[in-house]
């Protein structure tokens, strides 16, 4: 064999300084290609993670953006969506552990505010002008004992059975206030015909209602049931805690759901509800704002009633208002910029722009923002239990431990997998895991 | 080479084979070490993304961790892993899903394999259908038959409807969910293992069959005699990779039913991915160790008894 003939000098050099000159040309386009934005003089850009990905949480981020790019000519923010439920807090959570979190995101307030380690992963904001109007309940459930973390958006809400006022009406039925009621009420409008209750595994959030929804009831029973909770104390395999994964079990045993209730998603779910072919949904009444997107004449055909109790009197249990929260990542300008955004929120602008695509569904947790006339008929519902002193705050603002689980044991139960006392069983284990993560005293 | 006659040539050859080989040549010691420096971009990366990452994995499973800071808490997270009362159902389902994807895929693709070898009209256009699907991303595809399979406007529950025959919940009902997506999942993959039969079939030479023809053979004792003895190393690979496969499958799981309905179509991996979306970061991580000595300990036998009694043609 030959030796390889060696190409002349001069080719080899020049195609050796191509080769140098074009990889430095590929580096330096990658890295002006990282580069983020900010780059005219005085403008900012920020970005904003809205509230879920539904229509109700697009149009109001895109909305409030708006609003405040009006006020703000030299900042501009970029939305963008993320799932919701669990999906949601793996998102947000790994965001926030990379430092590649947008600079605010909108996200639930009380227990899984503080899975998100507020201390070491966002910006205090206690020393912000807004702070003074705020609830005292929902400065709880945005603060740690350092600072205080978040700015209120959208109204509180009730958790409990959204129902269609006109069916009930058609049928001369009462809202119920005990849980025999209520299953004769359901089976009633069973035999007429309509979806008695509906169920949205499609979404899996939904299947949590019937326990997280009847927390009021468990707290009027037993106020200091939280704290025996948080402590290793309390369990959801006895009672009183135990009536919600029995409620889930019987609805399913009565045959009184929808046939599809394993694929039907929440917004479908809603359409049904307003349009009158269901009567009732356990829901939270946040979503009242998908429903003036999708059936807007429909929306005062809506109504609201607390959970029905096993015994006594039903309380409606409430959900503190959303927060909007700085992660630590935001540094500079874009601090400056997002804590105006932040603060616009709750200014009169940012006000009006809650109540026009944030629907209101209860009262606002800061004093500057009022609810309007013109909310949705189930406001008032929810408003008339407020006066009666019938309420109760959720668990999940009263105790830092939510299990991840939640979701599909009761999916399990109401699907008729397994009993409701299994899945009580089933979640309170679940909960030891959380606990343990959190590091708490006991467990 | 010119010769006279055969003879002489047979006579040439003789004395060719008899003389002693020459001496082999000395070959000159390898100065330079330039050949070995190719190497080192891919080690470095083999280094970085997979020897680092699992020898981490190993150390922060013996931890509680949250990204930023770890406990050092020995077993804990393994016992803790092996009380989840999903754990032992979802062993079993790892394990259904595997056997029932992986001969499905060996079987179903190794008649694929004879048919698209053999003479049979379209053969080209029908190999690309059967190996389209694996070029689809997967979550598309769980996406996409989710709304198909969906139990009330699915497309296929409405032409079952149409003929009158049972429409199932596919995905919704507890007892047959895991065996849908088993199906997906077959459909999805059996294009790679009818490649690997059929670069198998074509490899065995073409003097097998013609024998046998000649000897009378039927298709199905050429098929039985031949063909399944002889594409046992492609059978062999098949079933290690899908089998691998089935007990890993995660995506497809996620995508269509997210374990669900409940936890009836749970996984190990889909276990542990739950683990890690609440964020416990070091009780997924023992999972994913122990799903990997898992793998390991099926796996590494299986692959050397099926490699055992292979024979270099």
């Amino acid at each position: 064999m030959s030796r390889t003939t060696q190409r002349p000098a001069f080719r080899r050099s020049v195609a050796r300084i191509t080769a140098v000159l074009g990889a430095a040309t590929l580096a330096a386009a990658a890295l002006a290609g990282c580069s983020s934005g900010g780059g005219a003089s005085g403008e900012t850009t920020i970005r904003l993670t809205a509230g879920g990905n539904d229509p109700a949480a697009t149009a109001f981020a895109k909305n409030l953006v708006a609003a405040f790019e009006k006020e703000n000519p030299k900042i501009t923010v970029k939305v963008s969506t993320r799932p919701g439920g669990t999906d949601g807090d793996n998102l947000i959570k790994t965001r926030l552990s990379t430092g590649t979190m947008d600079d605010v995101f909108l996200y639930n307030s009380g227990s899984l505010f503080q899975a998100l380690r507020p201390d070491s992963q966002l910006q205090p904001l206690t020393d912000e002008p807004w702070v003074k109007n705020l609830t005292a309940d929902f400065k709880k459930t945005v603060s740690t004992d350092k600072a205080t973390y978040g700015a209120p958006w959208g109204t509180t809400f009730n958790g409990g059975i959204m129902y269609n006022k006109k069916v009930y009406e058609k049928l001369g039925l009462t809202v119920p206030t005990t849980w025999d009621e209520f299953i004769s009420n359901s089976e009633k409008i069973k035999a007429a015909g309509i979806i008695p209750i509906l169920q949205s595994y499609g979404d899996t959030w939904t299947s949590q209602l019937f326990v997280l929804a009847d927390f009021a009831n468990v707290s009027a029973e037993d106020p200091k049931w939280a704290t025996d909770y948080t402590n290793n104390k309390a369990k959801y395999v006895d009672a009183p805690a135990l009536a919600g994964f029995t409620h889930t079990q019987e609805v399913f045993d009565k045959g009184l759901m929808n046939k599809d209730f394993a694929s039907l998603t929440n917004v479908n779910a809603l359409k049904l509800l307003a349009t009158g072919e269901a009567a009732q949904y356990p829901m939270i009444t946040a979503v009242i704002s998908n429903v003036v997107q999708s059936n807007p004449d429909q929306v005062d055909d809506i109504g609201y009633f607390a959970m029905p109790a096993d015994s006594g009197e039903a309380h409606a249990t409430v959900w503190e208002a959303n927060g909007a929260y700085i992660p630590k990542s935001s540094t500079g300008d874009k601090l400056v910029a997002a804590k105006k955004l932040v603060a616009f929120l709750n200014s009169p602008k940012g006000c009006d722009v809650q109540n026009s695509t944030g629907v209101p569904a209860g009262p606002f947790a800061i004093s500057t923002c009022t609810v309007p006339d013109d909310a949705p008929a189930l406001v008032a519902d929810e408003l008339k239990y407020q006066e009666d002193k019938k309420t109760g705050l959720a668990l999940e603002f009263l105790s830092p431990i939510k299990g991840p689980n939640l979701e599909k044991i009761l999916i399990q139960v109401g699907s008729g997998i397994s009993t409701g006392a299994e899945g009580a069983a089933l979640y309170d284990n679940d909960v030891k895991a959380q606990a343990q993560q959190l590091g708490l005293k006991g467990w | 080479m010119s010769t006279a006659s055969p003879a002489a040539a047979v006579q040439a050859a003789a004395i060719a084979e008899e003389a002693p080989p020459p001496p082999p040549r000395k070959r000159r010691p390898i100065k330079s070490h330039y050949p070995s420096w190719f190497f080192i971009p891919t080690i470095a990366l083999y280094v970085v993304f997979f020897a680092i990452p699992t020898f981490a994995s190993f150390y922060f499973s013996l931890t509680r961790w949250s990204l930023f800071d770890s406990q050092f808490i020995g077993f804990a997270n393994f016992v803790q892993f092996f009380q989840d009362p999903q754990l032992y159902t979802s062993f079993i389902h790892t394990l259904i899903y595997a056997v029932i994807t992986s001969g499905s895929k060996v079987i179903i693709g190794f008649f694929l394999a004879v048919l698209l070898t053999g003479p049979v009209v379209g053969r080209g256009y029908l190999r690309a259908v059967v190996f389209f699907p694996v070029l689809i991303s997967t979550i598309g595809v769980g996406i996409m038959f989710k709304s198909l399979l969906d139990p009330f406007h699915g497309m296929v529950n409405g032409v079952l409807g149409f003929f009158g025959l049972p429409q199932p919940g596919w995905f919704t009902d507890p007892n047959l969910a895991l065996y849908t997506i088993a199906g997906v999942d077959v459909w999805k993959g059996i294009g790679i293992a009818t490649l690997i039969f059929m670069a198998g079939i074509v490899a065995i030479p073409n003097e097998y069959y013609e024998a046998a023809k000649i000897d009378g053979a039927s298709s199905w004792n050429i098929l039985r005699l031949i063909t399944i003895p002889l594409t046992r190393g492609a059978t062999a690979t098949v079933i290690i990779l899908s089998l691998i496969g089935g007990l890993r499958s995660f995506d497809i799981i996620w995508a269509t039913t997210g374990g669900g309905p409940g936890f009836t179509s749970d996984v190990i991996a889909s276990v542990i991915y739950k683990q890690y979306q609440a964020g416990f970061y070091g009780l997924s991580t023992a999972g994913n160790v122990v799903l990997f000595l898992v793998v390991t300990v099926i796996m590494v036998p299986l692959s050397y008894f099926l490699n055992r009694k292979q024979v270099e043609l």
